[in-house]
């Protein structure tokens, strides 16, 4: 498990950062929803280290894309199966609309920090 | 890395590019360069569709299996136009016909074909050394091209060859407006595939399309000067035509070989390597190859040798042995639908021929039975039986004694069979909504293997049931550029081994995680369209000593409850053999009205269902229900339903609901490939419907227990095999318990009981599971016992979750939180 530490860069000032709290929260190779800005969004912790933060829910019928099954930087949809690539939102095998992805980061005391 | 092998294949149709093709979807373009070389100026096209090119029902660009393109994309360096004359097996260099193309190579593929057999005749060459005009040979896309040119008009053509080429031939003229007569030496047509009735049949269906048959006839003589006038035969007859089409059998190409010093009979020699005899680095595949004194001319087997080649090429399966084709083939003969196998007439007065005709519709159906097992079939005009046939005689299985069920569709197949007649815009795929267009249009358009196909288009990917529809229309459109995708035989999609190899390396590597069995199995590759059946096969072979990760798990077997369309789940609490009580009836009617559960519904297996419970209630539920988890949601032992049997029951003859009882509290729980469904009956009246469960119990008159396996009713409705007869609840919970652990170790993930037990054939699961022929038994029972033995009740971490965030949808943000708006982030950037 490898978590990045992050270095202090130039700070856009229309961004808006949240801290999530505790990456250790969401169990390895899972997802859990957060609820930030009115806006549910399912952030994805992959056992290869890797932090990724989508929309919550499937655009083909809404399934819980955080209850879904992770490998090879994807989500599978617990619903219908639904693929989609967790880096870029893209549908993988099917032509649902594409996830909106979030910049989301780790930072140096193990915290989730999703940027808006 | 070491340096990457040079292959040269010469030889650029349907078996060197397929052999080539086979050894990139093996993964082996990382090994090897390739080198072709072929005569024609193409791409590799489909031989076997030329008579369609020439009676127009394809276009010449539609035949094309793998065009120049796919050359270039897969870095295969192709010399088009140019044939090889001469290897040079010292040097280990192949050479072209114009002296200036070379090639050096590690490995020498041989996949130079036939070409077609010329009669000795009179009048066939013109003085200049080519074919006299109006004489025409019909092998390749060129001699297409040129029959099509010269019969314009409508011209009177003769065919010499009443084998499988010949009418195709034939029926091309026809098409182009010939009047069309066939020559054929011997007494009836296509004799190589097709006993003299077939033969017979066949001939009257031609001539009623208006093809002229002339049986018995050696042609000694093209007549005519400087054009084809006609044909002089050895009986002194004579038939005037304008144009002849040779397609008298074809002879393999084995000059380059022979001159090369390579041992060369009627073709190359090669030994179930496919390694020719003299030279561990040069090999021979299809048309121009001779394995155990057979020179195959069919496109299966050929298939079945580029895939041993290319195993052991890439290493992937470095002993893969070719043992020789079963040959088979199903084809239509202009228009005729033809389905041979294995051999045409009985060996001697022990074997078995059963026959059908129908002279008037010309339909013949003959079967050779040995021994129980199809020896051979003909199938002419009605091929509807053919997919069974050709897998009882591929498999050599026992045929049912009742011979009619081989020779007559039953009512569902007749409708499966329609699938390929069907309109476009008829729904297939009834669980995600696919139309047969969308299945043509993806088979037409790149997707080469049914896997393929179903991914891309998710026909067949719900329930299942649609599959060989789907499979039936994927092969009507693709026809012979279908290729096999290896995947179909391995365990999960993610991990390239078959299910025996898998267990083996497992145990041998003592892999106890889903992550383990990726790191070391599939180069470290994740596929989440795996991680379930591994987990659920890990959990198998290591019972307790299984490493749990959670993640590999589906949403329902990690909050132990079945997920519903908006998220909420349902509970169904163990009721053993459908029997409560009214204690336990009022303890879940409380549950239901406290936790507000929108729907109290009996299940299809004799249980209540709490319908619409959200994620954090499930641990209260659990608790206060007080019973343990009825595994409604997982692939795992369900339910064993019961009848009243005998304590109530006027015709009960078996104490139904106490072995019910007995089973479910025995195997609850257990994991499986797939959901298993059961249940006990007290008589043959099958009121719990127990011959249609996975695992059924059926008592009868005389104290007795049938044993019954693989039944459905589901997607698929099936009627159990019985198993074995047996005296004794314990002795029905012991053949139960067998079965089960053998379908844990035999069946792919995802495969019910009833796949399986077809596939295999219940005679060999007698054979294996009662008379116990490989030894296998005494370790099946204890497996399962220690399966019964690890067995925990999930629900138990009501009082012990697995993670704390396990019952929770959304996680809060942090404590003081805020929006973080003086601190800055790098975006995501996780890739390492």
């Amino acid at each position: 498990m490898s978590t990045t530490t992050t270095t202090t860069t130039k700070l856009v000032p229309t961004d808006l950062h949240f801290n999530l709290g505790a990456l250790a929260r969401i169990p390895p190779g899972e997802g859990k929803e957060f609820e930030i800005a009115g806006e549910l969004i399912a952030v994805f912790r992959l056992r290869d280290g890797r932090v990724y933060a989508v929309q919550a829910k499937c655009p083909h019928r809404e399934g819980a894309l955080a209850d879904g099954i992770t490998g090879g930087g994807t989500v599978v949809c617990p619903m219908h199966s639904f693929k989609f690539d967790l880096a870029t939102g893209a549908p993988l095998g099917h032509d649902c609309a594409a996830l909106r992805t979030y910049a989301v980061s780790v930072n140096a005391v193990g915290e989730i920090i999703l940027q808006l | 890395m070491t340096r990457k092998q040079k292959l040269v294949v010469i030889g650029n149709g349907m078996a060197g590019a397929r052999l080539v093709e086979d050894i990139i979807t093996r993964g082996g373009a990382d090994q090897f360069e390739f080198v072709m070389f072929g005569d024609e100026p193409y791409g590799n096209y489909n031989r076997i569709l030329l008579s369609g090119v020439l009676s127009g029902t394809h276009q010449a660009q539609d035949i094309f299996i793998n065009p120049l393109a796919w050359y270039e994309t897969n870095n295969v360096k192709l010399h088009a136009g140019a044939r090889v004359t001469s290897i040079d097996r010292v040097n280990k260099i192949v050479i072209a016909a114009d002296g200036v193309t070379t090639e050096t190579y590690d490995k020498l593929v041989i996949a130079t074909g036939s070409s077609a057999f010329l009669p000795p005749m009179e009048g066939l060459r013109t003085t200049t050394d080519g074919f006299k005009a109006g004489v025409f040979v019909f092998r390749t896309l060129d001699d297409c091209e040129a029959i099509t040119q010269y019969a314009e008009g409508g011209k009177r053509a003769a065919v010499i060859g009443g084998g499988l080429l010949g009418l195709e031939a034939a029926r091309g003229l026809l098409n182009l407006g010939a009047e069309v007569h066939v020559i054929h030496l011997m007494p009836h047509l296509m004799e190589v595939q097709l006993d003299a009735i077939a033969g017979a049949t066949l001939r009257r269906s031609m001539e009623a399309l208006g093809v002229q048959v002339h049986l018995n006839k050696a042609t000694t003589a093209i007549l005519g000067d400087e054009h084809v006038t006609g044909l002089q035969f050895k009986d002194g007859t004579t038939l005037d035509c304008e144009m002849v089409v040779i397609s008298a059998g074809i002879r393999p190409n084995v000059q380059l070989a022979r001159d090369a010093g390579l041992t060369v009979e009627r073709g190359i020699v090669v030994n179930d390597g496919i390694t020719c005899v003299d030279d561990p680095d040069v090999f021979a595949v299809g048309e121009c190859a001779q394995h155990n004194g057979m020179v195959y001319g069919l496109v299966a087997p050929l298939w079945e040798q580029t895939a041993v080649l290319a195993d052991r090429l890439t290493g992937r399966k470095p002993q893969a042995e070719y043992k020789g084709s079963k040959v088979s083939t199903k084809l239509k003969v202009m228009g005729v639908d033809l389905a041979v196998m294995g051999e045409k007439q009985p060996r001697d007065e022990h074997d078995e021929e059963v026959v059908y005709t129908e002279p008037l519709r010309g339909i013949y159906k003959k079967l050779i039975v040995r021994n129980g097992k199809l020896a051979g079939a003909i199938l002419l005009g009605d091929t509807a039986m053919a997919p069974a046939l050709l897998q009882a005689f591929d498999r050599g299985v026992l045929l049912p004694e009742n011979r009619a069920e081989l020779l007559f569709p039953l009512t569902d197949q007749v409708a499966a069979k329609s699938a390929a007649e069907l309109p476009d815009e008829a729904q297939i795929c009834n669980c995600n909504g696919i139309a047969k267009g969308a299945i043509v249009k993806a088979a037409k358009g790149g997707c080469r293997s049914l896997k393929a196909l179903c991914d891309a288009t998710r026909a067949g990917t719900g329930c299942g049931a649609c599959k060989s529809q789907v499979q039936e229309i994927f092969e009507a459109a693709a026809g012979d550029t279908i290729v096999e995708d290896p995947s179909i035989h391995y365990y999960v999609p993610g991990v390239p081994l078959p299910k025996p190899e898998l267990i083996a390396a497992i145990k041998e590597q003592e892999l106890k995680s889903v992550s383990a069995v990726f790191r070391v199995l599939a180069v470290g590759k994740e596929d989440p369209a795996s991680k379930a059946g591994l987990a659920s096969l890990l959990k198998t072979i290591w019972h307790d000593g299984y490493e749990d990760e959670r993640d590999a798990r589906f949403i329902n077997d990690r909050v132990h409850a079945n997920i519903q369309k908006d998220r909420t789940f349902s509970v169904v609490p163990r009721i053993y053999g459908g029997v409560t009580t009214a204690a336990e009836l009022k303890r879940i009617a409380e549950v239901a009205e406290r936790y507000n559960v929108r729907m109290v519904k009996f299940t299809g297996g004799q249980r209540l269902d709490l319908l619409g419970i959200s994620k954090e209630d499930l641990p209260n539920v659990w608790r206060d229900l007080g019973m343990p988890s009825g595994h409604a949601y997982t692939k795992a032992f369900r339910t064993c339903k019961t009848c009243v049997g005998t304590e109530f029951c006027r015709f009960g003859v078996g104490d139904a609901v106490a072995l019910g009882i007995a089973i479910e509290k025995k195997y609850q729980g257990i994991e499986f490939p797939h959901k298993v469904k059961l249940a006990t009956t007290g008589c043959p009246r099958n009121c719990s419907e127990a011959t249609t469960k996975d695992i059924g119990a059926v008592a009868i008159e005389g104290g007795k227990w049938e044993v019954v396996i693989g039944g459905a009713a589901g997607s698929k409705v099936r009627k159990a095999d019985l198993l074995i007869t047996v005296d004794t609840h314990e002795e029905v919970l012991h053949y139960m318990g067998r079965f089960m652990q053998y379908y844990r170790e035999h069946a792919k993930y995802l495969e019910r009981t009833y796949d399986m037990v077809e596939r295999m054939g219940i005679e060999k699961l007698r054979r294996v599971l009662v008379d116990d022929e490989e030894g296998i038994c005494a370790r099946l029972d204890a497996e399962i016992e220690a399966a019964v033995a690890a067995y925990v009740d999930p629900w138990q971490e009501a009082a012990q979750p697995h993670h704390p965030s396990q019952f929770v949808n959304i996680l809060p943000k942090a404590e003081a939180d805020a929006m973080l708006s003086q601190i800055s982030k790098q975006p995501a950037n996780y890739g390492d």
